[in-house]
């Protein structure tokens, strides 16, 4: 496979790009947080993505869905990138639809899938019990009552969480934690009893929530694939989490750093433009290299999970860990090179500097997968 | 099957039957790289069987067409025979300066006298080449370079002194870049030239760099005659060329890292420092060797990323830039941590434990990486100004 978007792939980009633009800019963001609205996206705008497929775009077409790849899920994340524009599409239509396309039996399939691509549900996944990101250290517990299970414990940093009308929890029901053996995933009504969230305003003006489950009850049917044996599941969907805030971390950091670019041909000390001085230059030059690179990485990523998904995890994690890096120094140029005016919170740059810290910490920051590297390679 | 894959499948193969075992276990010195040209003096029978065989199919440069001495390939059949050789281990039959450089810009500029003179003896290893480029007063700024050749009838007649001629005291022909108009802009009097380096009044002298190693020289020429039919292209335009063929070196240097050595850093660290519970013992060095591997591979993939972006008419003319500056600097990253994990092993200059102070002295070339064909500077100067468009670059 070529590593360049086909004729079709960049059609779906231009769309993007050019619905966006126009619908959700980050105006539209910034409307969100200064009204401080209860939802924390616009049910409108969802619905517009509904219309266009978009939350059925992984959903196999027998489901209703678009059935297309993960290239063309991070084309879309990488446009939604650029405007930072909040959003149901990694919660529902990338992470839980995946989830239960891959993991989910059919019935399963059949009662959840359609109603996500029509934009009657949205979803949730539960994973993250500590500030960073340890999937392995799952400890909420799921102990067997009856023909189903009792839940007790507590999640964080839930995407989504407190808007969810469906949650997909990760749960430990054998082992310690620590132990990827003994996971099990559970598919859950949100409103069930004993379930309860708090909405976590973040830095980013994006979705996050904790969510308590006091003796919370699921029955056998809720497991999403089988007993102990969820790790496999999880690591996938969390593969294409990976992958997709990579590619969104492609889309915020160009974005940041085109304006960056295009603020150091105007803006005049001493006389000329201060992109005519070397320091400037260079320093920009070194990025627009870093974000190059990091693209390579994350196209072969999304293009990997498409041709063979089980074997991804390596690049994504290549992916995860070079995005968070190169748009982390992305955005910290960007409001260096912008001076005063960068910091103020009327300017833009500062909202890429606070969705990438965001995106950085989901589903593991550069270090969580260096490390993860490191470790398939044995040192 | 479908073409490619059959491809695939007859070249694996003929790799299987033609290439002896000798050339397919890694390179232990220099000399294991056969540069060819009329003195150059087989390591082996298997060196010298490996090359003719390859020359033979066309594939030491597979890219270019038959009539030239070349394979003929497709870009994508080319990559499967590397993939393929890579797979079974097999040495580069060919390293030439000819190949990576002269080649591609005879291809492009030369007359087709000149092609045929001279593109099927690179590809046979024939002739060895070397470039005169950088004088002692044009280093970064190339473009000042006053090597003159004045006109003489049906010959030029060069004056003046290269510097960092690589292998010039063993090449055959030298490609040069000269001064032909000296009251044009710098830019606009340049003219490219070969000739040969048995030439009366050519004359070399290695120089010795920090690694021990003299793989350069300093060239003089004094009243050399050049036959005025070796002039490339027209006469005064030699820096459009000069900057092509650059745009080959830069590649072949920026790739330089990803090919010497595709063991994982982190594999050799282990084995030479140890672990504890499956980690390195030095914790720091790990992550930073972890982040060099990270770094590394996105670097593949981008160099992969932009000849197929190149086949599709989407790589932007200046790439090669990046991939010089990025390829470079993360060699020289590489063999810092390379150092860092030999530890005092790594310090021994002589004798058979450390190979004459093989890692050593890998270390101290890198450093040249990020100076030769342009340094890390230059290549951020040609990046801000031809891919960002930032004004006064």
């Amino acid at each position: 496979m070529a590593l360049v978007l086909t004729d079709e792939q960049a059609m779906l980009r231009d769309n993007a790009r050019g619905f966006l633009g126009k619908n959700a800019p980050i105006a539209h963001l910034r409307q969100l947080r200064d009204t401080r609205d209860p939802d924390g996206f616009s049910r409108q705008l969802w619905k517009d993505f509904v219309e266009m497929g978009w939350a059925g775009i992984l959903v196999p077409q027998e489901y209703g869905g678009l059935g297309l790849g993960h290239v063309e899920a991070g084309v879309v994340m990488e446009e939604l990138g650029r405007t930072l524009a909040p959003s149901p599409f990694l919660s529902t239509a990338l992470l839980a639809a995946s989830a239960i396309s891959r993991g989910g039996s059919d019935a399963q399939k059949k009662k959840y899938l359609p109603r996500i691509v029509s934009g009657e549900l949205i979803a949730a996944l539960a994973i993250d019990e500590t500030a960073k990101h340890r999937p392995e250290k799952t400890a909420l517990t799921a102990t067997r009552t009856g023909n189903g299970f009792t839940l007790n414990g507590a999640k964080t940093f839930v995407v989504d969480g407190h808007v969810a009308d469906i949650l997909i929890v990760a749960a430990r029901t054998a082992g310690a934690s620590g132990d990827n053996k003994g996971i099990t995933l559970f598919v859950l009504d949100s409103k069930t009893k004993g379930i309860s969230a708090e909405r976590t305003p973040m830095v980013d003006t994006h979705n996050a929530a904790r969510i308590k489950f006091e003796n919370v009850s699921a029955g056998a049917d809720a497991v999403l694939g089988k007993v102990d044996a969820g790790w496999s599941i999880l690591e996938g969907t969390l593969n294409v989490g990976r992958a997709a805030v990579a590619a969104e971390l492609v889309g915020a950091s160009e974005e940041a750093f085109g304006r960056t670019v295009g603020y150091l041909r105007e803006r005049k000390q001493f006389g000329k433009a201060i992109g005519e001085f070397q320091a400037l230059q260079h320093r920009a030059a070194h990025l627009y290299c870093e974000l190059e690179v990091t693209r390579s990485a994350v196209l072969k990523a999304l293009q990997t999970l498409d041709e063979s998904f089980d074997t991804a995890g390596a690049v994504v994690s290549l992916a995860k860990a070079r995005a968070g890096g190169s748009a982390t120094l992305a955005v910290q140029e960007a409001v260096q090179m912008h001076g005063g005016i960068g910091m103020t919170d009327e300017f833009d740059v500062g909202l890429f500097m606070k969705r990438v810290r965001v995106g950085q910490e989901l589903f593991g920051d550069a270090n969580f997968h260096a490390d993860r590297l490191a470790r398939l390679n044995h040192y | 099957m479908s073409d490619l894959e059959t491809f695939r499948k007859e070249t694996r193969a003929w790799l299987e039957a033609n290439c002896p075992p000798e050339m397919r276990r890694p390179t232990q010195s220099e000399d294991d790289t056969c540069w060819g040209g009329r003195n150059w003096k087989f390591k082996s029978d298997a060196q010298r069987l490996w090359l003719e065989r390859m020359a033979e199919k066309g594939w030491t440069v597979p890219e270019w067409p038959r009539e030239f001495g070349g394979g003929g390939l497709s870009r994508d059949e080319t990559k499967i025979l590397r993939q393929e050789m890579r797979a079974l281990g097999c040495r580069s039959p060919l390293d030439s300066f000819g190949i990576w450089m002269l080649g591609p810009a005879l291809l492009k500029y030369g007359s087709e006298a000149q092609k045929r003179e001279h593109l099927p003896k690179i590809a046979r290893g024939e002739i060895r080449w070397c470039q005169g480029y950088s004088e002692p007063g044009a280093g970064s700024d190339l473009a000042s370079l006053q090597t003159r050749a004045e006109d003489k009838g049906d010959n030029f007649l060069v004056n003046g002194s290269k510097i960092w001629t690589s292998y010039a005291d063993k090449a055959d022909w030298i490609f040069c870049l000269v001064r032909t108009d000296p009251n044009a802009p710098k830019h606009e009097g340049i003219s490219f030239v070969l000739f040969d380096m048995e030439s009366a009044g050519v004359s070399t002298k290695p120089i010795t760099l920090i690694s021990g190693a003299s793989p350069f020289c300093q060239t003089f020429f004094d009243d050399v005659l050049v036959p005025k039919a070796n002039l490339i292209g027209t006469l005064n335009k030699g820096w459009e060329i000069a900057k092509y063929l650059l745009t080959h070196e830069r590649d072949m240097i920026g790739g330089m890292g990803s090919t010497a050595d595709n063991r994982s850093l982190g594999k050799i660290a282990a084995e030479t420092m140890g672990t504890e519970n499956g980690m390195l013992a030095d914790t720091v060095l790990r992550g930073q060797i972890a982040a060099l591997e990270i770094d590394a591979q996105a670097f593949r993939l981008t160099m992969e990323r932009v000849g197929d972006m190149a086949k599709v008419g989407q790589a932007h003319p200046a790439v090669s830039s990046l991939l010089k500056y990025y390829g470079t600097e993360l060699n020289k990253r590489r063999l810092e941590l390379v150092m860092a994990a030999g530890g005092s092993d790594a310090l021994e200059w002589e004798g058979k434990r450390s190979r004459n102070g093989y890692q050593a002295r890998a270390w101290l070339r890198s450093k040249a990486n990020s100076i030769e064909g342009g340094t890390s500077e230059v290549q951020l100067n040609i990046v801000a100004k031809r891919i960002l468009n930032l004004p006064g670059a």
